[in-house]
């Protein structure tokens, strides 16, 4: 790759701030920069916060690698591992950097190796991320065998190594860090004692109520607490043995963990000259007072604050991508409110805000149930919560965490903040979700990415975000919630015209679709490409177009192959292999002695890996090569069951009154004479029935797209638009009758009306909950709009033109049909000229 | 890139310069293939999916997906485009481009000679 005409950036610091910055940049623009990164420590990017978990034990340290090498090699970064940078010669606008000792303590401003080269790295841009070192307050004896500092992988590796050979330790601190670092420690089997200087613990997060009631709650897991200590000396000669405080008395301590805070490391940014105070001060562009630097992450000071935690780092990042890539070069950083939780196995705490804000006229709102050791305050000022502490029971705090940061108004009862509310209905809606927080289950996809294709990649409708992220085009039991998040990141969701298309590539809704259709008398999918789409082929709406038109013409429509989905071509359906599963038919379940050896002998004449019932009721020949599909069938010798297809495809059953005891109709010939009736009748979505003989339901026909049950009295209900599969439903009561041959004329008529006015895959409870139960009784049942007897003339047409499609077998519609791979020898004519 | 692109187009050739050596296969008759339709070959080791558009158009690229190795070959062609059967992912067939995914498929010149496929792999 040339990089003449690239910018280059240069990183310096290899943290979790630093590798974001360049991914935030890299989304935004790959090609812009030539980046180099410098980092210290001799590792690709890990993820800091996941620390305690290495020392606890719960996680390993590959599992906290968040961009392995590989991941710097893949996007063309050059990255100096292992070697600091020491200097910006701003006249010689280089990076001056030295490779340091293996065995150099961190942190230190010497340890670079003497053998080692000096690296210069010239630079048009920089963005500085050296972060944060601990705080070590003046204790006599640090650094002897068995001091640690808390705050990188190898910190932890020794710590943990160390703890083997310890019956006590201490940890130096009683802030978030330093209680994660306890709680570590005691899954290493050793009595652990928290030393913290202030009269409190986690003094930045709590008030003093709630800090005795987590020292109770910490002390009951084991872990000695000592208040207002300040350590003076490690003691001991070779190795620790205790500590010892400034009034004097002492603790036999094996080791001592210090974790008392951190400091924003700014050395080179001082050799450099740029402003520093506590730490390199920044404008609202993360840019330092050189115009080329930004600085980003615990470095920073911004506004006079210091941040230590992720969120506001990673806002930050996002900032300079913004700016440094063009994307807005007026993105601002505006500050961060901040909201923490303790992560550590047996307490549950959140706390947002700052805990000694309360003026006396504020309204607080307090909850305390100490023997359960719960806590629950708010502070509110004008209507906005300022402060908020959960301890003991965290439920709400997504909710209160979201309402800190985002300055909403609280609700009138402030209790539902503290406990939900009595109805269990959401105070807030998809704010509550962080942004990793799964939305699109089908296909994995988080709220953030949705939220950047919202904010970054511009998509204002479900549809656009779906094409975007593919959010929403599983099952799409999520889009109501894309659409909240597009009314919260976009405004507004727009209406995209083509949602209303009944596919795609053909501008037009289903109803003015089947219009022209029928005007032009348009029988292949080609026609209706050439003449209501101007001549454009739409691969994606070839399904859906030849599902609606086999059901306008079931009798002369021109079947063109190519627009079936591939389970159409070959009547079986698809496997994650390539290969295919073969259902045949057992019409209501129902199969006898005969049938099942011939079953049997199939499968153990084609090796079938796999012979599975199915939850309709059938049996499923599982990991079949598509060139056997034929003969299987013929050996077979049984209809397709319409395993693969949008259409009819089951209805199992009870065993009625054949045999049960409680069995009030007969659904066993109810079932069968349903399965002949409408095999293979397609529709916008697959059609799985059920027949149930009494209302205990063992065949779960309420929870099928068409369901009948058999009520007391001898009658029958026929229940319409159930689910049970990504989406649970009880399906809507369409009409009580009282013989089988009325319960099929209902069902007929709901399938032809389903099939004429259902959006290509919408299921039957999408389509009854679009329409409502009470128009399709109108329409099905009272016949408000005359349309009944045309209704039952065109399923009848469709039942009519019934084929099983296995009869392919022996005529198959192409040569190829059912061709697996074709071998080909490799050896060819080798040439160097080109034909002409 | 500029050769395969143009060896593409219509299935004919110019009449350009090039030096790597080249075999030309021959796959069987273009009828083979349905109008519409795609099919899979196996050429030795590499396997191949050649496309047949419904304007005649030849196109011819690895035969797996590179998400979770979908047959392309049963995939949905039309407009230049193949979408694969197992989970819908889009590929450009002249550039190989899945735009949504950013992956490229692997392609090969195809063209018709005397009513039968030749491929050219290098």
């Amino acid at each position: 790759m040339s990089t003449a005409d690239h910018e280059r950036l240069v990183v310096i610091g290899n943290g979790m701030a630093g590798a974001r910055v360049v991914e935030e940049i890299l989304q935004r623009d790959a090609e812009r920069f030539t980046i180099t990164m410098f980092g210290a420590e001799p590792y690709g990017n890990y993820n800091r916060i996941l620390l305690s978990n290495v020392l606890n034990g719960s996680q390993k340290i590959e599992e906290t690698v968040l961009n392995p090498l590989a991941w710097y090699e893949s996007n063309h970064i050059t990255l100096h591992a292992g070697v600091k940078a020491m200097l910006i010669d701003r006249e010689r606008r280089v990076v001056v950097g030295n490779a340091r000792r293996r065995d150099a303590p961190p942190y230190g401003l010497d340890g670079h190796d003497p053998r080692g080269v000096a690296i210069e790295e010239p630079y048009d841009k920089i963005i500085v991320a050296t972060g944060s070192r601990p705080f070590v307050p003046p204790l006599e004896g640090m650094g002897k065998p068995g001091t640690f500092l808390f705050r990188t992988l190898d910190d932890c590796e020794q710590i943990a190594a160390y703890a083997k050979g310890c019956r006590s330790a201490v940890v130096v601190g009683g802030g978030l860090l330093g209680l994660e670092a306890a709680r570590g420690l005691l899954t290493h089997g050793v009595e652990v004692t928290v030393i913290e200087a202030l009269p409190q613990l986690m003094a930045a997060q709590l008030d003093p109520e709630s800090a005795a009631l987590l020292k109770t709650t910490i002390e009951r897991m084991g872990i000695h607490v000592l208040l207002a200590k300040s350590s003076s000396q490690v003691l001991g000669e070779e190795r620790v043995t205790g500590i010892q405080f400034n009034d004097g008395t002492t603790l036999d301590t094996d080791m001592v963990v210090v974790s008392a805070g951190i400091r924003p490391i700014t050395e080179i940014a001082k050799e450099s000259g740029l402003a520093v105070e506590r730490g390199i001060v920044c404008d609202d562009q993360l840019r330092t007072n050189d115009p080329d630097i930004f600085a980003v992450g615990e470095c920073v000071q911004h506004r006079g604050v210091i941040y230590g935690l992720v969120d506001p780092i990673w806002q930050q990042a996002k900032t300079i991508a913004d700016v440094l890539t063009g994307i807005n070069p007026r993105a601002t950083y505006l500050g961060s409110k901040l909201a923490t939780k303790l992560k550590v196995m047996g307490v549950e705490l959140a706390s947002m805000g700052d805990p000694k804000a309360a003026h006396p006229d504020d309204e607080v709102v307090v909850y305390r149930e100490p023997s359960r050791g719960v806590y629950k305050k708010m502070v509110i000022r004008d209507k906005q919560l300022i402060n908020a502490i959960l301890l003991g029971e965290t439920d709400t705090a997504g909710v209160l965490t979201q309402m800190f940061m985002l300055e909403t108004a609280v609700p009138q009862r402030r209790a539902d903040l503290l406990f939900g509310t009595s109805t269990g209905a959401p105070i807030l809606s998809v704010f509550d979700l962080p942004d990793q927080a799964q939305i699109c289950n089908c296909n994995g996809v988080a709220k953030g990415k949705i939220k950047d294709a919202i904010m970054i990649g511009k998509c204002k409708s479900v549809s656009k975000v779906g094409v975007h992220t593919k959010a929403g085009t599983g099952c799409g039991s999520c889009k109501p919630l894309i659409l909240q998040l597009l009314e919260v990141y976009a405004g507004e969701a727009q209406d995209d015209p083509t949602e209303h298309y009944y596919v795609p590539g053909v501008p037009l809704t289903k109803p003015e679709l089947i219009a022209a259709v029928k005007a032009k008398s348009l029988k292949s999918v080609s026609a209706v490409f050439r003449e209501l789409a101007g001549g454009k082929e739409d691969p994606g709406s070839k399904p859906g177009l030849a599902s609606l038109l086999k059901s306008l013409w079931p009798h002369d429509y021109e079947d063109e192959r190519d627009a079936r989905f591939i389970n159409d071509r070959v009547h079986a359906n698809i496997q994650r292999d390539g290969t295919f599963s073969v259902v045949p038919r057992i019409y209501g379940g129902v199969t006898s002695a005969a049938e099942l050896k011939r079953i049997a002998e199939v499968a153990e004449k084609y090796n079938v890996p796999m012979v599975k019932f199915t939850g309709g009721q059938r049996i499923d020949l599982l990991g079949i090569k598509k060139e056997d599909l034929p003969s299987v069938w013929k050996d077979l010798g049984i209809p397709s069951g319409h395993a693969y297809t949008k259409a009819f495809r089951t209805c199992k059953s009870c065993v009625g009154t054949d045999f049960c005891r409680y069995g009030l109709g007969d659904s066993i010939g109810l079932a069968r004479k349903i399965e002949r009736r409408f095999q293979g009748i397609e529709s916008p979505h697959k059609m799985k029935l059920a027949t149930a003989g009494c209302p205990r339901n063992c065949s779960e026909a309420y929870v099928k797209d068409l369901g009948a049950v058999a009520i007391e009295g001898e009658q029958w209900e026929v229940y319409i638009g159930g689910a049970a599969g990504s989406s649970v439903r009880k399906g809507d009561l369409l009409c009580t009758v009282n013989t089988h041959d009325e319960v099929l004329k209902y069902m007929g008529r709901f399938m032809q009306y389903y099939r004429e006015n259902g959006k290509y895959l919408e299921r039957s409870y999408g389509f009854v909950e679009r329409l409502g139960i009470e128009r399709l009784r109108d329409v099905l049942v009272e016949d408000t709009e005359g349309i009944c007897t045309r209704l039952d003339a065109e399923i009848e047409a469709a039942v009519a033109a019934y084929k099983d499609p296995w009869l392919e077998a022996v005529q198959p519609v192409h040569a190829s049909q059912f061709a697996d791979p074709v071998p080909v020898a490799a050896t060819g004519n080798q040439s160097h000229e080109v034909r002409s | 890139m500029s050769l395969h692109t143009l060896q593409r187009r219509g299935g004919q050739t110019m009449g350009l310069q090039q030096s790597s050596p080249k075999r030309s296969i021959h796959l069987g008759p273009v009828d083979f293939i349905p109008l519409g339709e795609g099919r899979a070959y196996k050429v030795g080791e590499i396997g191949v999916a050649v496309f047949r558009q419904r304007d005649g158009q030849l196109f011819a690229t690895q035969s797996q997906c590179p998400h979770r190795q979908g047959p392309l070959a049963d995939g949905i062609v039309g407009a230049g485009t193949v979408i694969c059967p197992f989970h819908a992912w889009k590929f450009d067939l002249a550039t190989g481009r899945c735009a949504a995914e950013g992956v490229t498929l692997r392609t090969f010149p195809v063209y018709e000679l005397d009513g039968r496929i030749v491929i050219e792999l290098e």
